[in-house]
């Protein structure tokens, strides 16, 4: 099951973070258990380790990179970040992230709008992590950005999708596709995202995390496309009483 | 010359491409991008780019992330 994000069909609407996990040998499994669209990786300062090892992972597994400026607190922080990952990663896309502060890692919607606006321009891809409002998710769609990404829940929480009408909202609102990012704890929250009409879920923690990452990778994988089949088979309307499935003809009385 | 490469003051070089094969070892690794004073300067251009006293540096590659 494919999506499309600005011309490019991605092989799974599940996307994968690689952050937290305890062993970079588990990431190749994991990617095989996932069989993700995008992979994410974040941006930072070279030490005196040298680059590699996770890049050539990712590019065995033949999953397209999707770089992100995670941490990153002001438009001008987050364009240079996108910039750097486009001349070491080879690619313009970008996941965009701005937060407000490091303890509920909220985007700061003032800095994220300005800065999609300057990627647009320059050329980026760009998908921007976003809170679960409609409006701002229509006025980053309204400045070129290729989809947007409401989080279900704090990064890192696990509490899967606290709102379910604002993420319906949002998807109500916008043309670009609608990638749930931030929340998901368990296979349950990926296949709820995708039957309220998200394209593609990215889950990285719950993977990453959890106690069984290749396991959970797989979980995801099923979730995902468990919840796209749904939303396609067209769910019953939710009634307040009972209703009969048994004929009610020809009881025995 | 003293520069700021990744937030602490070091010995400056020549070029960009002298900094970072004296930062890692090697003149062109892969996966890794270079800003000067805030601006990122291409690969293409790490030769020829001089650095002077006082610039701001920042050598960056792919880790795990979100």
């Amino acid at each position: 099951m494919s999506l499309t994000i600005a011309g490019q069909d991605l092989a799974s609407p599940l996307f994968l973070g690689t952050g937290g996990l305890p062993h970079l040998s588990l990431l190749e499994p994991v990617l095989e258990a996932a069989g993700p669209g995008l992979v994410t990786v974040s941006v930072r300062r070279t030490s005196a380790v040298q680059p590699g090892g996770l890049l050539d992972a990712i590019a065995r597994a033949g999953v397209p990179v999707l770089p992100n400026t995670a941490g990153c607190m002001s438009a001008r922080e987050a364009v240079l970040t996108a910039r750097l990952a486009r001349e070491a990663l080879g690619t313009s896309w970008v996941k965009l992230e701005v937060i407000g502060d490091e303890t509920s890692l909220m985007p700061d919607a003032v800095e994220l709008l300005e800065a999609a606006e300057i990627l647009v321009a320059d050329g980026f891809v760009v998908l921007p992590y976003t809170t679960d409002d409609p409006v701002l998710a229509r006025r980053l769609e309204d400045v070129g950005c290729a989809a947007v990404m409401p989080l279900g829940a704090p990064i890192g929480s696990g509490l899967g999708v606290l709102n379910p009408h604002a993420i319906e909202a949002v998807v109500a609102s916008v043309s670009v596709p609608v990638v749930l990012d931030a929340g998901v704890g368990t296979a349950s929250d990926a296949a709820y995202a995708m039957e309220l009409g998200c394209s593609a879920v990215l889950a990285a923690t719950a993977v990453t995390r959890a106690d069984d990452p290749v396991a959970m990778a797989r979980a995801l994988r099923l979730g995902v496309d468990a919840g796209l089949i749904a939303r396609g088979a067209g769910r019953i309307p939710r009634r307040a009483t009972a209703r009969a499935s048994s004929p009610t003809a020809g009881m025995i009385r | 010359m003293r520069i700021i490469l990744n937030g602490a003051p070091v010995e400056g070089a020549p070029t960009v491409a002298d900094l970072v094969e004296h930062h890692l070892g090697r003149r062109e690794p892969a996966g890794v991008a270079v800003a000067l004073n805030d601006a990122v300067v291409p690969r293409g251009e790490w030769g020829t780019q001089p650095l002077r006293d006082g610039d701001v540096v920042e050598v960056v590659t792919a880790v795990q992330g979100g």
